[in-house]
């Protein structure tokens, strides 16, 4: 009988005091290492797969084009360009560049890699044109995206 | 009781609840965070030149890949199923047969490229501003190729106009194109893997280009197997068949 009761008095509750502090800590984590996506994808896009791949180091110097068939079916089917958070013609992506370019300092410029993120099934007169566009506005560094895998 | 409480001053916030605020941003940071980082196929293009005038290529020098609109092989003239593409790559960086068709393979021997440096030296220093240029990125290439010698020893070098050109058709699928990229990327990080291997007992993806000791390491190895890919001017197939 006595051990019973020395048990029931023995170990007090564990201190909740410091939990606030560690979900802090978490919370601190996740905010730094968050990266919130930063365009409205207009387009569907699916990655083809690939396994020589090269990561890309650091994301302030990358700019994005989206190529693919619209989400919304009303647009039609035919693969469009999104630069930013629109639809763009071929003729806008000498502005987008220099956009991009203007964006950071001088001696970054040349170190900015354009990331292709092509969906699959288009053809490639389209990503040539595109890929000529780019030539031409002196965005040499390209990157085409694809998933990991196969 | 009122008493004791004025005394005390305002009592202490309750932070019980602080845990749950916590969690809640918590909460939003982990559903709003994107780990991955954006992979891919790194590439540069070529700059636009204004007046291009068609140059004299080696037809042995080139490596020519096209891919059709029904998203089939065409390697130096030849059907070729994409698993053979990486092997017919290998062969033609290495040429190891001597083939005739195949690009001529120099060998890069120490003296001569000390008699050429020291040739290079005596020119730059009499050079005219204009010419200067010239004679320093050929000093710069030959500083290279005796830094790469001293790695590695003596090696065989690609001739310079040696690339692998690769072309599609209009129709071809964006996913076929990253295909044959992808053989061809591998082909070549193979033979650099095996040279690295080989001589320094690390795989090349293992060098580290911010470490200085690996640096002159991986610029030997570049040398030797350089990666030239064409992004060929797009060219209308049909018309050329």
């Amino acid at each position: 009988m006595s051990r019973f009761k020395e048990k029931k008095g023995g170990t007090p509750a564990i201190s909740t005091a410091s939990l606030p502090d560690i979900i802090f800590m978490l919370l601190f984590f996740f905010m730094v290492t968050t990266v919130m996506r930063e365009v409205d994808l207009k387009v569907k896009v699916v990655l083809p797969e690939a396994l020589e791949v090269t990561k890309l180091e650091d994301k302030a110097l990358v700019d994005y084009l989206y190529i693919g068939p619209p989400m919304d079916k009303q647009m039609g089917t035919e693969p469009l360009l999104q630069l930013n958070d629109q639809f763009a013609k071929l003729e806008d992506i000498d502005q987008w560049v220099k956009a991009g370019n203007e964006r950071r300092l001088e001696v970054l410029v040349p170190k900015i890699t354009r990331s292709l993120k092509v969906d699959k099934e288009t053809y490639m007169k389209f990503v040539t044109d595109v890929k000529q566009e780019l030539r031409k506005s002196n965005a040499l560094k390209i990157n085409y995206s694809t998933a990991r895998g196969r | 009781m009122l008493k004791k409480r004025a005394k005390q001053g305002p009592g202490e916030i309750n932070a019980g609840s602080m845990a749950d605020i916590a969690f809640l941003l918590l909460i939003f940071f982990l559903v709003t965070t994107t780990m991955d980082t954006d992979v891919g196929i790194l590439r540069l293009l070529p700059p636009i030149v204004e007046d291009q005038k068609p140059q004299e290529i080696n037809k042995r020098n080139v490596y020519e890949v096209l891919v059709n609109d029904a998203d089939q092989l065409l390697v130096e003239g030849e059907f070729l199923d994409l698993k053979e593409l990486r092997s017919g790559a290998r062969e033609f960086m290495t040429n190891p047969n001597g083939s005739l068709n195949l690009p001529e393979k120099n060998r890069v021997v120490a003296s001569f490229c000390r008699e050429q440096l020291a040739l290079n030296k005596g020119w730059l220093a009499s050079a005219t501003d204009s010419s200067k240029a010239q004679f320093e990125d050929a000093v710069k290439k030959w500083e290279g190729k005796l830094n790469a010698i001293e790695l590695l020893g003596e090696f065989s070098e690609l001739p310079n106009d040696a690339l692998i050109s690769l072309q599609t058709g209009s129709k071809t699928s964006y996913d076929m194109y990253v295909q044959v990229q992808n053989e061809l990327e591998s082909a070549i990080r193979e033979l650099r893997d095996e040279l690295s291997q080989e001589k320094f007992g690390r795989k090349f993806s293992e060098l580290d280009e911010k470490k200085e000791e690996d640096q002159p390491k991986i610029k030997a190895i570049r040398l030797v197997y350089p990666q030239r890919i064409s992004e060929a001017e797009p060219v209308d197939l049909t018309k050329k068949n």
